[in-house]
C-alpha cells in the first residue's frame, strides 16, 4: 500500500517528468512532503500564475508536457490565466491542484473553489479524483489527452484525503484507450491526392503555416515540401520558426502586423494551403476579403477548426507532419511559376521590413542587434504588446521552438515565467525575455525565482513608459487621447539589484550592442532597461475590420 | 435555420452534463431542448438535444461535441427515419360547470390523459412530437394554462438500427 501522494509523484516520474513548477499550501502538504528529497525537481515560483506559464514555456521549448502544481482555492484560481493561455495556443500541460477533503466538497470549506468548474472552458479535459486508487489511471489518461491530437491543458483536482489515503501499488499502465477520444493522425489519401492535383494546377499558390506545424514537429517536412513545390510560406505568430527567417521561400508573418508581401500574396493567391492554422481574426482581418480569389486546402488535426471561420474547398484532417510526409511521397514534377515568383520578389524589394538607422534608440534596433548577435541560436520569449510584435517582425528565427509567445490569449506577464520554464527545457541555450515595461511588472516577482535557482534568463525591457500597444491604438484611432496608458519611469535596474540581479540601463543607440553583449556574456540572469523612443509604432498595421491588404505604414519613405 | 435532433452518447460521469451545456452556451449555440437519461449500456447516458441553426452552425455543434472527451458518439438523426416524442404535463384552469367539459373534450381529441382533477384545475398528460404539444398548449391557453412542464424531445431511429451501433 502507498499513499496517494506517493502514487502521484511516482506516477509523474514514470511519465518521464523531471521538473515541475509549483507553490505550496494547506491541502497539498502531503504532496509537498512526498516531494521532499524526491528526484522530481520542484521549482518554487512566487505566484501560481508563473507556475502555469513556466510549465507552458517548458512545454513549448521541449515539446514535452509541462506540469504545474498549486494548492486549492486561491492557488488554483491563480493558475487560471496560465491554463487559459496554454489552452488558446494548444500547449500540452498538466495542472495539478489540491482540493479540500472529499467530505467537505461543496460545503464552501476553507479555501474551496470549484476549480474543475472554473476551468472547464479553458481545459481540454479535467478530473476531480475521488479515490487514491484512481490517481495513477487518471495521470496516465491526462498525459495521453494533453499530449496527443490537438494538444492542450488537462487539470487534475486532488482532494486532501485522496492524497493521504493509501491504495495498492498501481498496475503497470497498458496502452491507453478512451472510447470518447480518438484523434485522427493520418490524412485521408484521396483528399491528399486531390490536394496534389490542385497544387499542380495552381498558378499562384501560398502556404499559410501555423502553430500546428510547430506542435507536430513538422518543420523539416514543411521546408522540404515548400522547396519541392517552390511554394512560398507565410507563418502566423505561432508558426514563426517553422522556416528560417532568411529562407528564400519565407514571406514572414501575415496578418495584422504581418509583412506587406505576405498579406499581398494571400490576397492575390489562387490556392491557399493552410497547415495547422485556424484563421484567427488577427490573421485574416475582414474574413470575407481574406484570400478572396483562392481555393483553400486546410490541413488540421482538429476537425472543428475546418470550416469554423472560413469555408474551405478541401479539408484534410490529420497531423501536419504525417500529412506533409504523405504529400511529399506523392509529389510529381515541379511547376515553374515565374510570373508569380517575380511578383512576390518585387513586393519583397518594394516593401521590406526595415527599421530606420538614424541614431535614435528605437526598439526595433534592439531586436535587430540581438538577432545579429545571437544569429538565431537561442530561445526568445516575449511579453505582449508592441515588444512582442517588434520581436516577431525583426528577430531572425532559424529553428522551431525557439520563439515562445502567448498568441491566442495575449497574456501580459507571460514572458518572464515562460522563459524560466524554457530554460529548464533547454539549459543548453541562452534564453531571452523581450519585455515591455508594462508586462514585466505583471510577474516581476519572478526575479525572486530566477535568483533562487540561478536561472540565467536575460530580460530585455523595451521601456517606452507606456502601455505601448494600447497607446498606439489611442494615437491612431482615438485622436491621441492617451487614457490611462502612460506609466511612470521605473528603476528596473534598481529592482533587479534589490533581488541580486545585475543590470544596465541603456539610454542611447550607440550603447545597444555593448549592453546586449554584456548580457550574453554574463553567466547568470541579467536585466537590460532600454529607454526606447516612446511613441514608436508597430507598422505595417491592418486596422481592425479592414482587409489584410489595406495596411498602413511599412512603405518606403 | 432548421431544428436538428442530435442523439449523443456520453460517459455516465459527474460533470458531463455541465460540459455539454457549457459548450453550447459558451459558443452561443441555441439549445431548444435537452433530455438526458440512462441508456442500454450501464456506464453510458444518452442525451437528446434539439438545436436550431444553419448547416454550418450544426456542423460546428457536432464537431465541438465530439471534441469533449466524455462524449462517445454524436448522431444527427434529423434526416434519417426516426420517431420523436416529448411528454408534457399541463395544469389548466377548469372550473366545474363552465370550461371543464370543453377542456376534457380537447384532451380527448389529443389523446391526452387527465392525471389529476382538482377543485379548479385539471392536469393533462400528453405525449407526442413537440409540435403536437405546442398545438395543445395553444388551444388550452384560452382557459388559462397555470403550469406547463415539458420533458424535452427524445428520439430513436426507426427499424432495427440504433444510434449506438452503426
Ligand atoms: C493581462 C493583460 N492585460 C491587458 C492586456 C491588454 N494589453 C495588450 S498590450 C498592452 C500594453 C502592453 O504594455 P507593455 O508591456 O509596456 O508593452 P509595449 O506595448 O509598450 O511594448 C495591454 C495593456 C493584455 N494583453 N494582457
Ligand atoms: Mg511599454
Amino acid at each position: 500500500m502507498k499513499t496517494g501522494a506517493k502514487i502521484l509523484i511516482e506516477g509523474l516520474l514514470k511519465q518521464g517528468v523531471t521538473t515541475i513548477f509549483g507553490y505550496p499550501g494547506g491541502v497539498v502538504l502531503p504532496i509537498y512532503d512526498e516531494l521532499y528529497g524526491s528526484p522530481l525537481r520542484h521549482i518554487l515560483v512566487r505566484h501560481e500564475q508563473a507556475a502555469a506559464h513556466a510549465a507552458d514555456g517548458y512545454a513549448r521549448a521541449s515539446g514535452k508536457t509541462g506540469v504545474c502544481l498549486a494548492t486549492s482555492g486561491p492557488g488554483a484560481c491563480n493558475l487560471v490565466t496560465g491554463i487559459a493561455t496554454a489552452y488558446m495556443d494548444s500547449i500540452p500541460m498538466i495542472a495539478l491542484t489540491g482540493q479540500v477533503p472529499t467530505a467537505l466538497l461543496g460545503n464552501d470549506a476553507f479555501q474551496e473553489s470549484d476549480i474543475t468548474g472554473i476551468t472547464m472552458p479553458v481545459t481540454k479535459h479535467s478530473y476531480l479524483v475521488k479515490k487514491a486508487e484512481d490517481i495513477d489511471t487518471v495521470l496516465g489518461e491526462a498525459f495521453h489527452i494533453a499530449g496527443t491530437g490537438r494538444q492542450g491543458p488537462v487539470l487534475i483536482d486532488l482532494p486532501k484525503d485522496v492524497v493521504t489515503n493509501e491504495a495498492p501499488e498501481p498496475k503497470p499502465r497498458g496502452e491507453i484507450s478512451l472510447r470518447g477520444y480518438n484523434p485522427t493522425f493520418k490524412g485521408h489519401i484521396r483528399q491528399i491526392e486531390k490536394a496534389i492535383s490542385m497544387i499542380g494546377e495552381a498558378e499562384r499558390p501560398v502556404i499559410y503555416a501555423g502553430g500546428g506545424v510547430i506542435a507536430s514537429d513538422a518543420s523539416p517536412e514543411l521546408i522540404r515540401f515548400a522547396e519541392a513545390t517552390g511554394i512560398p510560406i507565410t507563418t502566423t505568430l505561432m508558426g514563426i520558426g517553422a522556416i528560417p527567417c532568411d529562407h528564400p521561400l519565407n514571406l514572414g508573418m501575415l496578418g495584422m502586423h504581418g509583412t506587406r508581401y505576405a498579406n499581398y500574396a494571400i490576397t492575390e493567391c489562387d490556392l491557399l494551403i493552410a497547415i495547422g492554422a485556424r484563421f484567427d481574426d488577427r490573421v485574416t482581418g475582414r474574413i470575407q476579403s481574406f484570400a478572396p480569389n483562392a481555393e483553400i486546402i486546410h490541413i488540421d488535426i482538429d476537425p472543428a477548426e475546418i470550416g469554423k471561420n472560413k469555408v474551405v474547398d478541401l479539408p484534410i484532417v490529420g497531423d501536419s507532419r504525417m500529412v506533409l510526409t504523405c504529400m511529399l511521397d506523392r509529389l510529381t514534377g515541379r511547376k515553374e511559376r515565374t510570373t508569380w515568383n517575380n511578383k512576390i520578389n518585387h513586393w519583397k524589394v518594394e516593401y521590406p521590413m526595415s527599421c530606420p538607422d538614424d541614431g535614435v534608440l528605437r526598439p526595433q534596433l534592439v531586436i535587430k542587434t540581438l538577432s545579429d548577435l545571437l544569429n538565431g541560436e537561442g530561445i526568445i520569449v516575449s511579453e505582449v504588446g508592441q515588444n512582442q510584435m517588434w520581436t516577431a517582425q525583426h528577430f531572425c528565427f532559424r529553428h522551431p521552438r525557439t520563439w515562445i509567445t502567448s498568441g491566442g490569449l495575449g497574456t501580459m506577464g507571460y514572458g518572464l515565467p515562460a522563459a524560466m520554464g524554457a530554460h529548464f527545457a533547454r539549459p543548453d541555450l541562452p534564453v531571452f525575455d523581450i519585455a515591455g515595461d508594462g508586462s514585466i511588472q505583471m510577474n516581476i516577482q519572478e526575479f525572486g525565482t530566477i535568483v533562487q535557482y540561478d536561472i540565467p534568463v536575460k530580460v530585455v525591457i523595451l521601456n517606452n513608459m507606456y502601455l505601448g500597444m494600447v497607446r498606439q491604438w489611442q494615437e491612431l484611432f482615438y485622436d491621441r487621447r492617451y487614457s490611462y496608458t502612460e506609466l511612470p519611469s521605473v528603476d528596473f535596474v534598481g529592482i533587479a539589484a534589490a533581488y541580486g540581479i545585475d543590470g544596465i540601463r541603456v539610454d542611447s543607440a550607440d550603447q545597444v550592442k555593448e549592453a546586449l553583449t554584456a548580457a550574453i556574456t554574463t553567466d547568470g540572469p541579467f536585466v537590460l532597461d532600454f529607454r526606447v523612443e516612446r511613441e514608436e509604432n508597430v507598422f505595417p498595421m491592418v486596422p481592425a475590420g479592414a482587409a489584410i491588404n489595406e495596411m498602413i505604414g511599412g512603405q518606403k519613405e | 435555420m432548421k431544428v436538428h435532433t442530435l442523439s449523443v452518447l456520453v460517459e455516465n460521469r459527474a460533470g458531463v452534463l455541465s460540459r455539454v451545456a457549457g459548450m453550447f452556451s459558451r459558443r452561443g449555440f441555441n439549445i431548444e431542448s435537452l433530455a438526458v437519461g440512462t441508456c442500454e449500456v450501464p456506464e453510458m447516458s444518452r442525451i437528446t438535444i434539439t438545436v436550431n441553426g444553419d448547416d454550418t452552425q450544426i456542423e460546428q455543434v457536432k464537431k465541438q461535441l465530439n471534441k469533449l472527451i466524455d462524449v462517445i458518439k454524436v448522431s444527427d438523426i434529423t434526416y434519417r427515419e426516426h420517431v420523436r416524442r416529448e411528454l408534457a404535463l399541463i395544469k389548466v384552469a377548469a372550473n366545474p360547470g363552465s370550461s371543464r367539459a370543453e377542456v376534457m373534450q380537447i384532451a380527448d381529441t389529443f389523446r391526452a390523459q387527465i392525471i389529476d382533477v382538482g377543485a379548479k384545475t385539471l392536469v393533462l398528460q400528453v405525449v407526442g412530437p413537440p409540435e403536437k404539444i405546442d398545438a395543445l398548449e395553444k388551444l388550452l391557453r384560452q382557459y388559462g394554462v397555470k403550469e406547463l412542464v415539458r420533458t424535452g424531445t427524445i428520439a430513436a431511429l426507426r427499424g432495427s438500427k440504433t444510434t449506438a451501433g452503426e
